[in-house]
C-alpha cells in the first residue's frame, strides 16, 4: 500500500521561491537567477530523494527558471528595435509580488478575530439557504445532470403507491411537440410542471426522452440553481 | 432616546443574524435611520467601556453581540466546538477571491502558482465563497466571489473594511 505524504511547509512553487529569496536576502527586483535556480533545483532534488511526490507545478517553475536563465545568457542584441525588450525576469517578479501580497492578505485574515475560533455569538439555529441578498445563479446543466434528476424521480416513484393503468397511445414525437408548444406559450417551465400530477412511468419516460432529444438538438436549454434544485427549461431559440 | 436605545439593544440581542439599521427602522416604524445608527454607536461605546465578556460588533452590514476574543479559551470549552479549520492554502485562495472578485479559477491558479480546485471546493462547501456568475469570454468560466458569511466569519463590516493590498505591503516593510 502506498502512502501519500503531503508536504505542508510550502504552499507551492512561488512560496518556495519567496522563501529562497528571503533566506538569501535578495532584492526581489534583481534576482540572481543562476543562484536561485541552483538552490531551487537542489531543493526539489532533496524533496525527491525523500521520496515525496512533488506537485507538477514545482517542475513547471523549475522549467521557467531555466528558461529565464538561458535567455539571460544570450548576448543582448544591438538592434534598436529590440531595445525595449523586457527583462526576462520581469514576469516572474510580477508574479512573485502578487503572490506575496495575497500571502500577506491571507495572514491578515487569519489574524482577525474569527467567528467560532476567537469570538462567538449566541447559539442560534443556522438559517442559511434562503439568503434574500444572494440572487439565484443558474448553472447550465448537461445531459448527465438530467439523467440523475430522472433517477431521483424514479426512486421516489418506487416508494409511492402506484396503480397500474392501461397504457395509452403516445409517441415520442407527440410529446416533443407538446413540450415545444408549452414552452412557446410560457417561455420557461420547470421540470416538475412538465411532469404534472401524472405518475405513470410511461409518461415520465417519454417526457425524459423528449427532453434528451430536444437538448441534443439544441432546441431547449436546462438550468438549475443548485444541486437537486428545480430544473428550469428554456427555449434555446426565441 | 434612552427608551429607543433599550429597544434597539433588545432587538439586536434577540436577532439570529447581524441586525441591519434598515431592519430596525422597519420595526421602529418612522424612526430615522440616522438616529438608529447613533443609538447603535452609543451602544457599541457602552459595551466597549464596560470591558465585559461581550461586545457589540458591526459585522456583515449589521450589528451583533459577540464574545470578547480574549475569552475564546473558555467559550470553546462550553461549545466543545470543532475549530473552524481553514488551511493556509484555503486562506490564500480566499484572500485572492476577496480582493479580486469576481474572479475566475484560472486567475486564482495563476496568482498562487498551483491548482486551486481543492481549496475552492472546500471554501464553497463552507459557504465562504459562492458562484456569482459566468465571465463573458469563450468557455464562459465560472466567476467566484465572497459571501455574507465570509464577512461574518472574519468580523468584517463590509468588503471595504479589508485593508488594501498596498496597506498590507507597507505593514510588511
Amino acid at each position: 500500500m502506498a502512502y501519500e505524504i503531503k508536504l505542508d511547509i510550502f504552499e507551492g512553487p512561488l512560496d518556495l521561491l519567496l522563501y529562497l529569496i528571503k533566506k538569501n536576502e535578495i532584492d526581489i527586483y534583481d534576482i540572481p537567477i543562476a543562484l536561485i535556480t541552483r538552490q531551487y533545483l537542489e531543493y526539489i532534488e532533496m524533496l525527491r530523494s525523500l521520496n515525496l511526490d512533488l506537485a507538477g507545478e514545482f517542475l513547471v517553475l523549475a522549467a521557467t527558471l531555466l528558461h529565464i536563465k538561458s535567455r539571460l545568457l544570450l548576448p543582448v542584441e544591438e538592434d534598436p528595435s529590440t531595445q525595449d525588450e523586457e527583462d526576462p525576469r520581469a514576469e516572474l517578479v510580477r508574479q512573485l509580488l502578487d503572490y506575496q501580497a495575497f500571502k500577506e492578505a491571507a495572514l491578515e485574515l487569519d489574524r482577525r478575530p474569527v467567528l467560532e475560533r476567537d469570538v462567538f455569538t449566541r447559539l442560534c439555529p443556522v438559517a442559511e439557504p434562503n439568503d434574500p441578498e444572494d440572487p439565484e445563479v443558474f448553472v447550465e446543466m448537461d445531459v448527465f445532470d438530467l439523467v440523475r434528476a430522472f433517477q431521483q424521480i424514479f426512486t421516489r416513484l418506487d416508494k409511492a403507491d402506484m396503480i397500474e393503468i392501461e397504457a395509452e397511445e403516445m409517441s415520442l414525437a407527440d410529446r416533443i411537440n407538446e413540450i415545444m408548444d408549452r414552452l412557446m406559450e410560457r417561455k420557461h417551465l420547470t421540470f416538475t410542471e412538465l411532469i404534472g400530477a401524472r405518475t405513470d412511468r410511461r409518461w415520465i419516460l417519454y417526457t425524459f426522452l423528449a427532453l434528451l432529444e430536444l437538448m441534443k438538438l439544441r432546441m431547449i436549454k436546462a438550468y438549475q440553481s443548485e444541486s437537486y434544485g428545480a430544473i428550469r427549461l428554456f427555449l434555446a431559440v426565441e | 432616546m434612552e427608551q429607543k436605545k433599550a429597544i434597539i439593544e433588545a432587538l439586536v440581542f434577540a436577532s439570529e443574524a447581524p441586525l441591519s439599521v434598515e431592519r430596525i427602522a422597519d420595526i421602529l416604524t418612522g424612526e430615522e435611520k440616522a438616529l438608529i445608527s447613533q443609538a447603535l454607536q452609543e451602544l457599541v461605546g457602552d459595551y466597549e467601556e464596560r470591558k465585559g465578556g461581550i461586545y457589540l460588533q458591526a459585522v456583515a452590514g449589521g450589528y451583533q453581540f459577540r464574545t470578547s476574543p480574549d475569552l475564546s479559551t473558555w467559550v470553546k470549552k462550553l461549545r466543545a466546538a470543532k475549530p473552524v479549520g481553514v488551511s493556509p492554502a484555503a486562506l490564500e485562495t480566499l484572500a485572492i477571491i476577496a480582493y479580486r472578485q469576481p474572479v475566475v479559477k484560472a486567475d486564482i491558479d495563476r496568482f498562487r502558482g498551483v491548482d486551486a480546485a481543492g481549496a475552492l471546493r472546500g471554501l464553497l462547501d463552507k459557504k465562504l465563497v459562492r458562484i456569482v456568475g459566468r465571465k463573458d469570454v469563450p468557455g464562459k468560466p465560472i466567476l467566484y466571489g465572497t459571501t455574507r458569511k465570509f464577512l461574518e466569519v472574519f468580523n468584517l463590516q463590509d468588503l471595504s473594511a479589508l485593508p488594501t493590498l498596498r496597506e498590507l505591503k507597507e505593514l510588511q516593510e
